[in-house]
């Protein structure tokens, strides 16, 4: 009997289900999935004695297996990761966050223009075949929105899941073009020290990016987990800003104008924008610092033996690689250092599990993530001291899941 | 792997594996090195002044990229009750989750120690361009693009007036516009993060 069969709550009163349905009763939830082509009905008694389903152009999920983004159905607005039911490292393409300003565009990749322009000796325009024709790159990066984690910290509420609170989260292997090379093909000229990044929606959104990170290494993203982009993830080409907030990779890109200044458009001034203590407010605060979150046991989970668990969850940085990530099962009065599955890459989200001893008293678990830099995930008190209570993007502090007597996790907050 | 690889070494020594030139010869025979990428590789063509112009529509802090045209908050009242009260309210008051314009409270910018505040154009704003960059690219949100220098300036001249940043008879230009010093202007700070120890 696997492990997620011992988990109570509603999935195992399910019966059979593998992974936990969406919770019910955690507000505004509501999972927008295609109906599965089978119905757990039609399932055999005895599956060894019955022929199997032929082979077919692209494989569905498990009818046992209900997942889907949530909230659905907004223009401007987004929809979050349902990370409470993964176990990997990997994101699946068609469950990664969308954080849209003006819909999802449709865009012909045959009629599809890049064009590049301002201070480069070349005014040019890139075709997908043009871009494609260059030398790629592919490599495994997480991408969030520095939003995530509001609902974990302005509105927390003991039924929130790892989905609600962290869901604006993906990873994800991208190729793309260098933007070094592009670069050089257009020939950056002195003085330009950033450039203004345009999508083709229908709110032309724009960020003003240094050149210097655009050298480093960003990327002109065409595909995400070996095929092309899917539309919600900027269909057919995306800017790419391995460990910069999620706002600055501007889907649908068609244009880049090197400038000597940022424009201060409305996405860099009166949005994404982190106001301190002091009465003041941190600009152009790109970097994601480390962080991580636990995504099991968490509500809507509830244990319904003691004995062992495994805790699991993802840790990622915007600096560069994750070298631990220490777990807590005490409300953080001691720490022990967590399995990591995998090498952590550059930029990239890693899982980590740590095998646990659950004595049926009542617990606070939380995780902690440590960088190649030595930058330490900070404590909610620390967190709130330094960003004060009503501050805005960037939520990074320590998450606290309170597990009760009776098995019942839900979400702690400061805890 | 190891004897594989010790046998490897043995027969580069005898037989000198990593010659000259851009090709190695051992056990998999003689293997090429890539050639040398070139500095461009002359891939796409030249825009035009046209295809430049027709979609060079930003404006930045200095007013560059502002076009000809003027209005002021009297023909923007109009304005904003046509293309924009039925999301933002009659007064600008906001209807979530479409954002309020109008409002200066907190005056004094405490947006990170108060939980209540709500940042409008008037109290958060750094830059009043921004307003101009932004309506041209993105408004009214089902028709964006479709208003012309005139509606922009002057439905921008009413948020600015509402908001007691400038006074309800100022016309706004692609001069004026760019002068208005708006309240938050100072309140931005650079991000002084830089990872390693200690939170900030």
């Amino acid at each position: 009997m696997s492990r997620r069969a011992l988990v109570g709550g509603a999935a195992a009163a399910a019966g059979s289900l593998l992974f936990a349905t969406l919770p019910e009763g955690a507000a505004g939830q509501g999972a927008s999935t295609s109906p599965p082509a089978q119905t757990p009905s039609d399932i055999p008694v005895d599956p060894t004695k019955v022929l199997g389903a032929p082979t077919s152009s692209t494989s569905g999920r498990s009818p046992f297996v209900v997942t889907g983004r949530t909230p659905t159905g907004a223009v401007s607005g987004s929809s979050l990761t349902p990370l409470h039911q993964f176990t990997g490292n990997i994101t699946p393409t068609d469950l990664q966050f969308e954080r849209h300003h003006a819909g999802v565009p449709t865009i012909d990749p045959v009629k599809y223009q890049l064009l590049v322009h301002g201070l480069v000796e070349r005014e040019m325009v890139f075709t997908l075949d043009d871009l494609m024709s260059l030398p790629s790159v592919t490599r495994l990066h997480f991408l969030e929105c520095s939003g995530n984690g509001r609902a974990g910290y302005k509105g927390i509420k003991p039924d929130l899941s790892p989905q609600n609170i962290d869901g604006l989260l993906c990873n994800a292997e991208w190729t793309g073009v260098s933007l070094s090379t592009i670069l050089a093909e257009v020939g950056v000229r002195a003085g330009a020290e950033w450039a203004l990044a345009e999508g083709g929606d229908a709110a032309l959104l724009s960020r003003s990016v240094p050149v210097s990170k655009l050298r480093d290494d960003a990327m002109l993203v065409y595909a995400q987990n070996g095929e092309p982009l899917r539309p919600p993830a900027g269909y057919p080409v995306r800017l790419f800003l391995p460990g910069w907030e999620g706002n600055t990779n501007v889907k649908w890109l068609r244009r880049l104008e090197f400038n000597r200044e940022p424009n201060m458009s409305k996405d860099e001034t009166s949005k994404y924008t982190d106001p301190l203590p002091g009465n003041k407010a941190r600009m152009f605060s790109f970097e994601l610092d480390a962080k991580s979150t636990i995504t099991y046991p968490t509500f809507p989970n509830r244990l319904v033996r003691q004995g062992w668990v495994q805790l699991s969850g993802l840790a990622w940085s915007g600096r560069g690689r994750i070298t631990a990530v220490d777990v807590s099962t005490d409300g953080g009065t001691s720490w022990t250092e967590a399995q990591l599955q995998g090498t952590p890459g550059v930029k990239a989200a890693i899982r980590f599990t740590h095998m646990w001893k659950w004595d049926g008293a009542p617990a606070t678990l939380m995780s902690r993530a440590v960088d190649e830099t030595g930058y330490v995930q900070p404590t909610f008190a620390a967190f709130r001291e330094g960003r004060g209570p009503g501050t805005d993007y960037h939520y990074n502090h320590i998450r606290a899941w309170k597990v009760a007597a009776d098995g019942v996790v839900t979400y702690g907050g400061e805890a | 792997m190891k004897r594989r690889l010790i046998a490897l070494a043995a027969a580069c020594a005898v037989e000198a594996c990593t010659p000259a030139g851009n090709s190695t010869t051992g056990e998999r025979g003689t293997v090429h090195k890539a050639e040398p990428m070139p500095a461009r590789f002359a891939v796409g063509r030249t825009a035009t002044p046209a295809e430049v112009a027709a979609w060079n529509i930003d404006v930045n802090a200095k007013g560059e990229g502002l076009p000809p045209g003027k209005g002021d908050a009297t023909a923007g009242a109009a304005v904003y009750a046509a293309q924009c009260a039925s999301c933002h309210g009659a007064k600008g008051e906001g209807m979530p989750p479409n954002p309020k314009l109008v409002g200066r409270e907190p005056r004094d910018f405490s947006f990170a120690t108060t939980t209540t505040a709500v940042k409008t154009v008037g109290n958060y704003w750094p830059y009043a361009t921004t307003l101009y960059d932004y309506i041209r690219r993105a408004m009214p949100q089902l028709a964006p693009g479709t208003m012309t220098p005139d509606e922009t300036y002057a439905v921008i001249a009413w948020i600015l007036a509402e908001n007691e940043v400038i006074p309800r008879d100022k016309v706004m230009d692609a001069t004026s516009l760019p002068a208005v010093v708006m309240p938050a202007r100072d309140r931005f700070v650079p991000d002084d993060r830089a990872g390693g120890k200690g939170f900030r």
